[in-house]
């Protein structure tokens, strides 16, 4: 039987129980043990299915529903079998085969995921077993499109932490030395008055008031001004975010919004240029036009110099994990591996995203000139490149708390559309709108800890852990497009912190060899000979492609830590007894060959 | 590039003197020679002397005078500026703006010389500023020292041995198997002594000037048969599995037009097989490694292509390729030789470790993929060969001893160029995948590998120059090479002193590395135990043999025609599972790794990679600043000596020794400023300038309607 094969292995966060035994006599296993549930998760349904794992062949098993997660145990494997997959990262349920439908386990359920992996159970077809599972997958799965909360209002778990308390925008700000005689906080946005996709806290220019700003809102898509997002400590050069000017096709020009540009070029003191780096390619840059968008154009802008970073839009970015999906699930492309990986062009977008970072912050550091990043709307290639960037410059970033509190900023607060992007809880999974944009910040992100590997607090598991809960719906913390609907629906009082989960358990996302390190400008190198894929996260449900876990170098290292603070305290401890006992003999303490035999070690 | 863009500097002719080994003679020399490194915008470098010896090509600069950086990795023999002769790959000129490949006679003489090396370096030298007769004598210098046929004396090895002080003491742990007792210690130590047997038979080379001195047959092979043909189909023993099963490898007859001398060599075997395939000895299987490995030519095509993508002359260079990578790596098809390699040596991993059949490799002439497999073979499977030692024990044994054709195989003397192909790197290439896929198993690190690799180019040591022990021997009496001292003995570049001092030394040991426990005897036994327990695996029914197994068929059906059909039902009788190779993969790697048992390689697509070390460690765009896995293994190596001197000093305070200041190991290392290429090409690029693409896009045609749209269509205006 091909169910024996392959003991089922996972490096995932979501499947912690897998490896759990079922219980000897297996009479009444169903009574006594218990699904993992979370405080607030209530089981709806369960019912007797075969999952058709793609790796070890048909599962017998038992498949819980509740209003978090579906829960799948195999009864008759030994190890058992076990899914756990939280219902948001569901994208799309579809029913396979028909009442009439011949050949074995030809009729059931296929569930398309978006963390990578599809799910197909088989049901019986007798007395349409099939239907009342639907049903209730469909409506838990999409509570937006049944008027339904998302688990995360009704979640009752604890936390030692509040992961709410992470990001207060002014004492981000006031870490960066803000305001100071050049910059000041606004709250112009309180109410969300000025732009309803920003956050309420804004940075601008000390020397644009805020009726300036207003004026300039009107020449910016969505309202959607350039503010500030990080400034460098030494050369005081800045980045800029906002969305395109509103050139349209008679190239309108706007006299506040140019210099309100030039304010922000003069506003560290340089001469040079203000540097625009728009991340789209040229062309479609120039069909913005069209529709009523475009590009700050060198007549209206002589102070400034624009560059194009040719990223692609969100279609090419869904089309290129789809395809990425199609060679590494449920088999790993065999042969020609590396045309494949090729063909898919998701390493290119990586590699394209890195190298517009890259430059930004190379601009902003050794050009010593400020920049103004933008895309179309400025909340998806825009927040892929302010936030990479500042990442590079800014070591702080590189913590856990750091990096959470650029995740808040650059991304949740600044009105990346979560919402829209993942879907959660949306039945329609081909909505247009859907695409991997974090995802791929994510996957840069990780790119840059694995060409550094000493450079970063946190470690693999921390960010695939937040792209787990990037779709689960437990935590409050990626719900809905921006901070006005949050406030809105209360988030922050009714749901949990993702931040709260890991900042509770920190050793867990901890990265033993990281080294702190003040003020060291990292620059990744965008090139393919670097550049890999994440084999650990897209791949993770292949029991063939197996990470060591955990690492070994990572445990060696983590031994001679722990054998370091042991040899240190001993020490630390006979140090004192021979103080104190200077002219007696030593009788206790082991002896010190014993302790040599401990490291093998050779140089 | 344009040569006006390279900053002229004046030059400074200070005398720097050029270190010779003993033996080493000056050929011919030029000077005001400009050594540059083309990076976009400006040329870098620095005016010095091109010298070129009898043992290498140096370049001479003031810099490389100067002491105060010096590396913490330096090769003794061979320095940063210097490429050994053997180093040359090819060598290009630049005449009019146009590179034109170097060879033999030379009519004109090109401005600029650019060497590309075996070790991937790549070297400019920028001759525009020299005195024409000196270019000439240089260039024809080094082309001819370089580029053209030579005879075996002419290495430099000879005149190195004959001057050199015969100081080194040459002994260290590693065993050279030139001796009787070192094969009859290995069949011991294998436990391999109750079936199989040393001959002497080949002590003067009566047999076969291919064979060693001494090899290892069946007890029950004859030293006729051995006789008859000259070696040729007789399976010669390589190493014991402990569960008795053995691998063998035997060299093949030629294919025979007559008919008759075919008839009997088909009886010949037939009778071989018959008495190696009865009890005690296990069922045999064969592989024809000729026809299920992709050939030397093959070996040598895809290798040539791969190198090329490693060469790179310059910033644009660099990322005009990037932008396919990975096409252009497919492309080579190095990196499925390496996995079909793999997948082969653990094919017969499977049949010695599961179904305890003896293996025999049959190839031509046994002594080319047949070192590769069987040393993968007993990589993987023994864990004595993933120490130092026991690694450099296995290439003598199957290789130096084993008779791989290393003269020829690596050109040294550019004899012809068709018998060329990098079996031995192919070995390393393989090793080092499975290197970096179990960090600790190995007692040696990726460094290691890379200058085992850089050894094959430098003819101070006897190890990779000759094609067989017959030829050494043979070399080695020869009158003419007499010293007044009396003969004269090789080096061997197992004794990693002579190119390296201990600090240096250090990067070659694997600080992940924990030895093996010795247990005791009550403990070894179930140890043992678990071992097996841990290995064997339930043997599923077979449904039907339509599937072929992992041994060729055309093999079986060979085999089937000789034997007859007594053997060939023997043989049959063994036939194993369709998906047993999948069966058994799959359930070693469900299982936790046993860093000192079997070992196999995971062989996906995604888990082949490039040795980055040994391939990107001269580019500088490739260079992480801070960043690569020497990041860690210098915080590894920090901290082992943190706790080496705490344990020092608890020492110290156990024996009551009153003492100020233990010795502290000064940390030399500071892991976050290392490069990437650390321990290599420590000075190439010191600016903290980002790499950035110049080419980074291509078209997504399949995509144009996609790449067209806008994120969200909003009429804004």
């Amino acid at each position: 039987m091909a169910s024996s094969a392959t003991p089922k292995y996972n490096s995932n966060s979501l499947e912690s129980s897998s490896s759990k035994r079922a219980l000897k006599d297996g009479t009444n296993w169903e009574q006594n043990e218990e699904i993992p549930r979370l405080p607030g998760e209530t089981r709806v349904t369960d019912k007797e299915v075969i999952y058709m794992c793609p790796f070890n062949g048909p599962v017998k098993g038992r498949v819980y529903i509740t209003n978090y997660r579906l829960y799948l145990r195999s009864v008759e494997n030994d190890p058992v079998v076990v899914l756990n997959v939280p219902l948001g990262v569901i994208s799309r349920i579809e029913k396979m085969g028909g009442a009439s439908s011949r050949g074995e386990n030809s009729y059931g359920l296929d569930i398309t995921c978006k963390d990578m992996r599809n799910l197909r159970f088989a049901l019986k077809q007798e007395g349409h077993s099939r239907r009342d599972i639907f049903e209730v997958l469909t409506k838990y799965a999409f509570p937006q499109s049944h008027n339904l909360l998302f688990f995360a209002f009704v979640n009752e778990e604890k936390f030692s932490e509040n992961g709410w308390m992470v990001y207060n925008p002014m004492s981000e700000y006031r870490r960066q030395g803000l305001p100071n005689e050049r910059w000041r906080v606004t709250f112009i946005n309180e109410h969300y008055g000025l732009c309803d996709t920003y956050p309420s806290l804004l940075v601008v220019p000390y020397h644009a008031t805020d009726d300036d700003l207003k004026k300039v809102a009107s020449f910016r898509s969505r309202n959607r001004i350039p503010v500030l997002s990080w400034i460098h400590p030494e050369t005081q050069a800045v980045i800029m975010r906002c969305s395109q000017p509103l050139v349209g096709m008679s190239g309108k020009r706007n006299k506040d919004d140019e210099r309100y540009l030039d304010i922000i070029r003069e506003a560290n003191g340089q001469i040079s240029k203000l540097t625009i780096y728009d991340a789209r390619p040229n062309v479609n840059a120039v069909a913005n036009k069209a529709t009523g968008g475009g590009y700050e154009g060198e007549d209206a802008y002589p102070n400034a110099e624009l560059f194009f970073l040719d990223i692609h839009n969100i279609h090419v970015m869904r089309e290129s994990l789809k395809k990425l999906k199609d060679i590494v699930y449920p088999n790993v492309e065999e042969s020609h591996w590396l045309s494949s990986l090729e063909s898919t062009h998701w390493l290119e977008h990586i590699k394209l995203v890195l190298t517009g970072a890259i430059q930004v912050a190379d601009k902003v550091s050794s050009g010593r000139s400020s920049v103004l990043v933008h895309c179309s709307d400025g909340w998806d290639r825009t927040a892929q490149l302010t936030s990479l960037a500042m990442l590079m410059l800014d070591s702080y970033y590189r913590t856990i708390e750091g990096f959470e509190v650029l995740v808040q900023k650059e991304w949740i607060s600044f009105g990346h559309k979560f919402a829209s992007r993942i879907g959660h809880g949306d039945k329609n999974h081909a909505d247009a709108d859907r695409s991997p944009i974090f995802l791929q910040f994510i996957d840069c992100v990780w790119q840059m800890s694995k060409q550094f590997p000493t450079a970063f607090e946190f470690n693999e598991q921390f960010l695939i852990t937040i792209l787990d809960h990037l779709y689960s719906c437990r935590f409050g913390t990626f719900l809905y497009n921006s901070e006005s609907l949050r406030e809105k629906e209360k988030v922050t009082e009714k749901t949990l912190s993702l931040w709260s989960l890991i900042n509770s358990d920190k050793s867990k996302y901890t990265n033993p060899f990281y080294t702190k390190e003040l003020n060291r400008a990292l620059y990744p190198v965008a090139s393919m000979r670097h550049l890999e894929l994440w084999v650990s996260y897209y791949i993770r449900w292949n029991p063939r492609i197996r990470q060591q876990q955990p690492n070994p170098v990572e445990q060696r290292y983590m031994e001679l830590l722990a054998l370091r603070d042991d040899y240190m305290r001993r020490l630390e401890e006979l140090q004192i007894t021979n103080n104190s006992k200077i002219s007696n003999s030593s009788a206790s303490a082991a002896s010190p060959s014993q302790m040599m035999s401990q490291v093998q070690t050779h140089f | 590039f344009s040569l006006q863009e390279i900053l002229i500097k004046e030059p400074i002719e200070k005398e720097v003197s050029l270190r010779l080994l003993p033996g080493e003679l000056l050929l011919c020399e030029a000077n005001t020679v400009y050594k540059y490194m083309p990076e976009d915008g400006s040329n870098r470098g620095t005016y010095g002397k091109l010298v070129c010896t009898n043992f290498k090509i140096s370049f001479l600069d003031d810099d490389s005078t100067s002491d105060d950086n010096e590396p913490q990795f330096k090769n003794k023999i061979v320095g940063e500026n210097d490429i050994t002769l053997q180093c040359v790959d090819q060598i290009y000129g630049v005449f009019d703006e146009k590179k034109k490949l170097l060879t033999g006679q030379l009519r004109k003489y090109p401005e600029i010389l650019i060497i590309y090396c075996k070790d991937l370096r790549v070297c400019h030298f920028c001759l525009r500023y020299t005195k024409e007769e000196e270019v000439k004598r240089i260039v024809s210098g080094i082309v001819h020292h370089s580029q053209t046929p030579k005879l075996l004396k002419r290495l430099f090895l000879f005149s190195y041995a004959s001057a050199a002080p015969n100081n080194t003491d040459g002994r260290n742990q590693t065993v050279m198997f030139d001796t009787l007792e070192d094969w009859r210690d290995e069949l011991e130590r294998t436990k391999g002594n109750v079936k199989y047997k040393v001959v002497t038979i080949n002590e003067d080379y009566r047999v076969s000037e291919k064979l060693p001195l001494y090899f290892v047959v069946p007890i029950c092979v004859s030293e006729e048969s051995i006789l008859k043909y000259e070696g040729r189909g007789i399976p010669i023993w390589c190493w014991s599995c402990h569960n008795g099963a053995a691998l063998l490898k035997m060299s093949a007859f030629p294919k025979e037009q007559d008919d008759s001398t075919s008839q009997m060599q088909k009886a010949f075997l037939d009778g071989i097989y018959k008495t190696i395939s009865k009890p005690p000895y296990e069922l045999l299987k064969t592989d024809d490694l000729s026809s299920s490995l992709p050939s030397l030519q093959e070996i040598q095509t895809a290798y040539t292509k791969f190198k090329q993508l490693f060469w790179i002359d310059n910033g644009t260079d660099f990322w005009a390729t990037d932008v396919k990578w990975f096409s252009l790596l497919e492309s080579t098809n190095w990196l499925e030789i390496i996995r079909r390699v793999l997948k082969k040596a653990i094919e017969v991993v499977e049949c010695l470790e599961r179904q305890n059949t003896n293996v025999l490799l049959i190839e031509e002439s046994a002594t080319d993929m047949c070192c590769v497999i069987s040393s993968l073979v007993q990589v993987m499977m023994d864990s004595y060969s993933r120490t130092k030692s026991g690694f450099q024990s296995l290439i003598q044994k199957e290789w130096v001893v084993g008779g791989h054709s290393f003269l020829d195989r690596c050109n040294h003397l550019h004899r012809s160029d068709k018998e060329e192909a990098p079996v031995f790197l192919l070995l390393l290439n393989c090793v080092w995948q499975l290197v970096q896929q179990y960090p600790p198993a190995f007692e040696f690190t990726e460094t290691y590998l890379t200058v085992l690799s850089d050894s094959l180019y430098v003819p101070t040591f006897s190890t990779f120059f000759f094609n067989s022990q017959h030829q050494k021997d043979n070399s080695m009496s020869d009158e003419s090479f007499r010293t007044q001292s009396g003969p004269f003995r090789f080096l061997t570049v197992w004794d990693w002193s002579v190119q390296f001092d201990p600090k240096a030394q250090a990067f070659l040991n694997n600080p992940l590395y924990a030895e093996k426990p010795k247990p005791d005897k009550s403990q070894r036994k179930t140890a043992r135990f678990k071992h097996q327990r841990q290995l064997s695996l339930p043997l599923t029914q077979t449904k039907s043999s339509t599937k072929r197994g992992f041994f060729r068929e055309e093999t079986d059906h060979l085999i089937k025609n000789i034997l007859g059909k007594r053997i060939g039902k023997l043989i049959n009788s063994s036939d194993e599972p369709p998906n047993s190779f999948r069966e058994f993969y799959d359930s070693w790697h469900s299982k936790p790794v046993d860093y000192h048992g079997l070992l196999l390689p995971r062989i996906e697509g995604p888990e082949i990679k490039v040795w980055a070390q040994r391939y990107l460690r001269w580019i500088p765009e490739a260079q992480l600043h801070g960043g690569g896995t020497i990041a860690t293994a210098a915080k590894i190596l920090d901290l082992m000596e943190e706790v080496q001197s705490l344990q020092a000093k608890l020492d110290e305070e156990h024996s009551q020794a009153i003492s100020g200041d233990v010795h502290s190991v000064p940390l030399l290392r500071n892991s976050s400023r290392l490069s990437s290429l650390f321990p290599f090409a420590l000075l190439q690029r010191q600016s903290l300038k980002p790499a950035l693409p110049t080419s980074t896009w291509k078209d997504l045609e399949d995509e144009e309607d996609l790449v067209k749209r806008d994120d969200e269509f909003v009429d804004l205006s």
